[in-house]
């Protein structure tokens, strides 16, 4: 038998189309290819056809048109008689402010309860794992609607605070004179910034970059000349700059929640809704028990024996969680650390449930109902949480591109 | 030199000391509470911290649990029995446990219909479960969805039936043609189900009132059930899908790569929550004029699109897990492409992909509480519609939110479990 090393050259039939697997991948793209244009155009034109026998068309002219509600919470200024366009854009910033502080606190949750998972103390691994177990086995819509309705419940009215101009004992304090939890939401003192207060922005950014000079100056010494450098500088160099400016200017003041001038409630200060805290607790505490769990694996994937080699080169073990577990393991926790992060912005979207404004109540609740632009909205919101998915996922891919281990 | 060692040993013990007993500190509970307790003063602080929460959250929740009122008509009964005392009101439980787990519609005297189709789901499951159960057992599971579907839905039995016969007639003539060519044996295999079902539809017109139950209609599935249906129903249907998509994703033809690529990463960027506002309000535009299709499908069209894409993720991540060795085996065995997935590559990349799938099932089933947001009656809709807002019941938070908690953990927290323990089986790798 003769090994045929080229198939023979005669000429090219139709049959090949199917048989000869050099033409049959093309074949098949070409089928799936038209499957995928008929069924595009069968949709399409059932989206016409229904379009126009209810009389509809595709505009997104309602977004110039002035909403009519009312935002409980807003970021930048809003009236009822602001356009839709301007009530989504409260509903985006509302979503992104919440996300972002959910995933602060969520990871600060997470690696105190992964750490404390691992620890030796017996009762507080048992508690963590109950906290992680009873977290991540219940929907977070019912977490969100358990603790939304302990925040309701909770908090005095806002007029126990409140002293009448001095004539009255108020039933409640104010914590520390400037934080007060009520039943209407967490009133906190506001930052006031007189002038100059441009100066102090400059020197809180200087102390930021000297800081990070000098970390950088330590490093470099270490490893040119052996020689460590203390750390205290650090902060010398990053705190100083910005309270000298604040002490010889005194721009930025604080203006606390006044509980003297109104007879019935509390005035100034920033008022948190309670919504925007109730989902911001929820989704903190339930993404925690997650990331713990992240947190925890990666710990454990870093073998003992690297532990064990940096404590025979004689490393500290504070330093040999710093240069040697950490690094490592900080490759295994990131990514899914920011698949988290992009959990809890997709989440944010059930903020509907506590009544709290992100864009999935302003554009797709209140204005979708009020103009009955079904397809317009629906559409608006995925581009928005599709672009925040896209650029979290690029920032991941660069990150995973610079740690992975090179090899080979 | 023994000379010299002879000389200056002076004296051997020919007899064993008798053995003490350790040390109190090293051993027993004394020894395990300094080792796990109290082996620093941080920790001796976290164990005192953590005792007094512990005995702190029990003090609130124990007199709560064992003082609650079983048997009242409404919580102003309730309240009038507390007498003042902070106690559960669970005579909301035992009073609407039917609207919690059926939903108010589904007929009460039916209701052996879902229960039994429970049972039966999980004789159906054990085989796929538990690899060491008779591979017999597989057959009742494949006959499954057509008896759940009777039982919970009911009409006629010849719908099953004929949807049954057609699967099998497909099949069979699959069978026949598979060993020339897998698309071949495909298309025809569908044809051939078409043709039976477009037959059977004769026959169920003819006879509808044969052997059949008391038909529920989809809208009146509620409560804990339709979270059940929709989680079991959504995730069977998006294995296939899912596997399909992964294979797309990772497959050399660029066309296909990319609407299989564009399809998943779309899906996997937006919340669910949009998804069922487009199974709300904007998938009607998109079907044909005059059909109507129940919300409920919608639903579960949606949540399988949105379940396949991560399905997909993970099996790719199956697909990649395995060494190319398997591969480039498969091709020098000269099997094709179809052969080579169906007989080498994906057994060994699903059974890598199950503990993955089985997260993804959790968290579907999780993200079934979703519907409630577009007004659908499922265990959560079920409480902050109807229950919280009567007149009967409002105010009653914890013990319906606990009760909607402690069912999802018990079903989601097995799983897990099981996940756990499929992963210790499956891990052939000695650390």
């Amino acid at each position: 038998m003769t090994a045929i090393t080229d198939p023979p050259a005669d000429g090219f039939k139709l049959s090949m189309l199917i048989n000869d697997t050099r033409y049959r991948g093309l074949t098949f793209q070409f089928v799936a290819l038209i499957l995928l244009i008929v069924m595009m155009a069968f949709l399409g034109m059932n989206l016409v056809r229904n379009l126009a026998a209810a009389g509809l068309n595709i505009s997104y002219g309602f977004l110039g048109e002035p909403a009519g509600y009312d935002i409980n919470q807003t970021l930048i200024d809003y009236t009822s008689q602001s356009t839709h366009l301007r009530a989504a854009m409260v509903g985006l910033l509302n979503t992104l402010l919440v996300a972002f502080m959910a995933c602060i606190t969520a990871t600060i949750l997470g690696v105190i309860a992964g750490v404390l998972r691992l620890s030796p103390n017996w009762l507080v691994r048992k508690l963590m794992s109950v906290y992680v177990e009873a977290f991540r086995n219940v929907p977070v819509l019912i977490w969100i609607l358990i603790i939304g309705t302990i925040v309701t419940i909770s908090g005095a009215n806002p007029r126990d605070f409140l002293t009448r101009g001095g004539s009255v004992e108020p039933q409640s304090e104010l914590f520390l004179g400037m934080f007060a939890f009520t039943n209407r939401g967490f009133y906190s003192p506001a930052l006031d910034l007189g002038p100059g207060w441009i100066v102090v922005l400059i020197a809180l950014i200087a102390g930021i970059v000297g800081a990070v000079a000098w970390r950088w100056h330590v490093r470099r010494t270490l490893y040119n000349s052996g020689r460590l450098l203390p750390s205290w500088p650090t902060w010398v160099i990053l705190i100083a700059p910005v309270v000298l400016a604040q002490l010889v200017l005194g721009a930025i003041s604080l203006s606390l929640p006044d509980v003297e001038s109104n007879n019935f409630n509390i005035q100034g200060g920033i008022l948190i809704g309670k919504p925007l805290i109730a989902l911001w607790l929820a989704l903190s505490v339930y993404t925690g028990a997650f990331i713990a769990e992240n947190v925890r694996a990666g710990i454990l994937a870093v073998s003992k024996g690297q532990t064990e080699a940096a404590a025979s080169l004689g490393l500290r073990p504070k330093r040999i969680m710093n240069l040697v577990v950490l690094p490592q393991a900080l490759r295994v926790i990131i990514p899914p650390l920011i698949s988290q992060f992009l959990n809890i912005t997709k989440n944010s979207s059930l903020a509907i449930a506590v009544g709290y404004a992100d864009i999935t109540a302003t554009l797709g609740g209140i204005t979708l109902n009020q103009t009955g632009r079904a397809i317009e909205t629906v559409l608006l919101l995925m581009l928005f949480y599709l672009i925040i998915s896209l650029l979290i996922s690029a920032v991941m891919n660069v990150y995973n591109a610079t740690v992975a281990l090179k090899e080979r | 030199m023994s000379d010299t060692h002879a000389q200056t040993v002076g004296y051997v013990r020919e007899t064993f000391i008798p053995e003490q007993a350790p040390p109190h500190a090293v051993t027993g509970p004394v020894k395990w509470l300094r080792e796990n307790l109290f082996p620093s003063w941080f920790y001796g602080i976290l164990t005192i911290v953590s005792v007094l929460f512990i005995f702190y959250v029990l003090s609130i929740f124990l007199p709560w649990l064992t003082g609650g009122v079983w048997d009242a008509a409404n919580i102003r009964e309730c309240r009038e029995i507390f007498a003042g005392d902070s106690a559960g009101c669970f005579a909301v439980l035992t009073e609407r446990w039917h609207q919690l787990l059926f939903g108010f519609s589904y007929p009460q005297h039916a209701y052996w219909r879902p229960t039994l189709a429970l049972i039966l789901l999980a004789v159906a499951v054990a085989p796929v479960l538990f690899s060491n159960l008779p591979r017999g057992m597989l057959a009742f599971t494949a006959l499954y969805p057509f008896i759940a579907f009777y039982l919970v839905w009911g009409g006629t039995i010849l719908i099953p039936l004929v949807a049954l016969a057609g699967v099998i007639g497909g099949y069979l003539v699959y069978a026949q043609l598979v060993d020339r060519s897998l698309v071949g044996g495909l298309i025809a295999g569908v044809v051939a189900a078409a043709v039976i079902w477009w037959l059977g539809g004769f026959v169920t017109a003819e006879m509808p009132n044969l052997l059949a139950l008391e038909a529920v209609p989809s809208r009146d599935m509620g409560g804990f059930m339709l979270n059940m249906i929709l989680g079991v129903v959504c995730v069977s249907l998006s294995l296939p899908i899912g596997i399909l998509l992964a294979l797309g994703r990772q497959s050399s033809l660029p066309i296909i790569k990319w609407i299989c690529v564009v399809f998943i990463e779309f899906v996997r960027g937006v919340p669910l929550i949009t998804l069922l506002f487009v199974a709300n309000v904007v998938l009607a535009y998109f079907l044909p004029p005059g059909t109507n299709f129940d919300l409920i499908l919608r639903v579960i069209i949606m949540i399988t699109l949105f379940a396949s894409a991560y399905i997909a993720e993970v099996i790719r991540g199956g697909l990649a897990a395995l060494p190319r060795g398997q591969y480039e085996a498969a091709d020098s065995l000269g099997l094709d492409y179809a052969q080579s997935m169906r007989l080498i590559i994906l057994p060994q990349a699903l059974k890598i992909s199950i503990p993955g799938i089985v997260n993804v099932a959790v968290g579907l089933f999780k993200d079934t509480t979703l519907v409630s947001i577009i007004s659908m009656f499922d265990l959560v809709g079920m409480i902050r519609g109807p229950i919280l807002a009567s007149t009967d019941w409002n105010g009653v938070y914890w013990e319906l939110f606990g009760f909607a908690a402690l069912l999802f953990f018990v079903v989601c927290y097995g799983i897990s479990q099981y996940s756990q323990w499929l992963e210790r089986k499956l891990a052939t790798d000695h650390r």
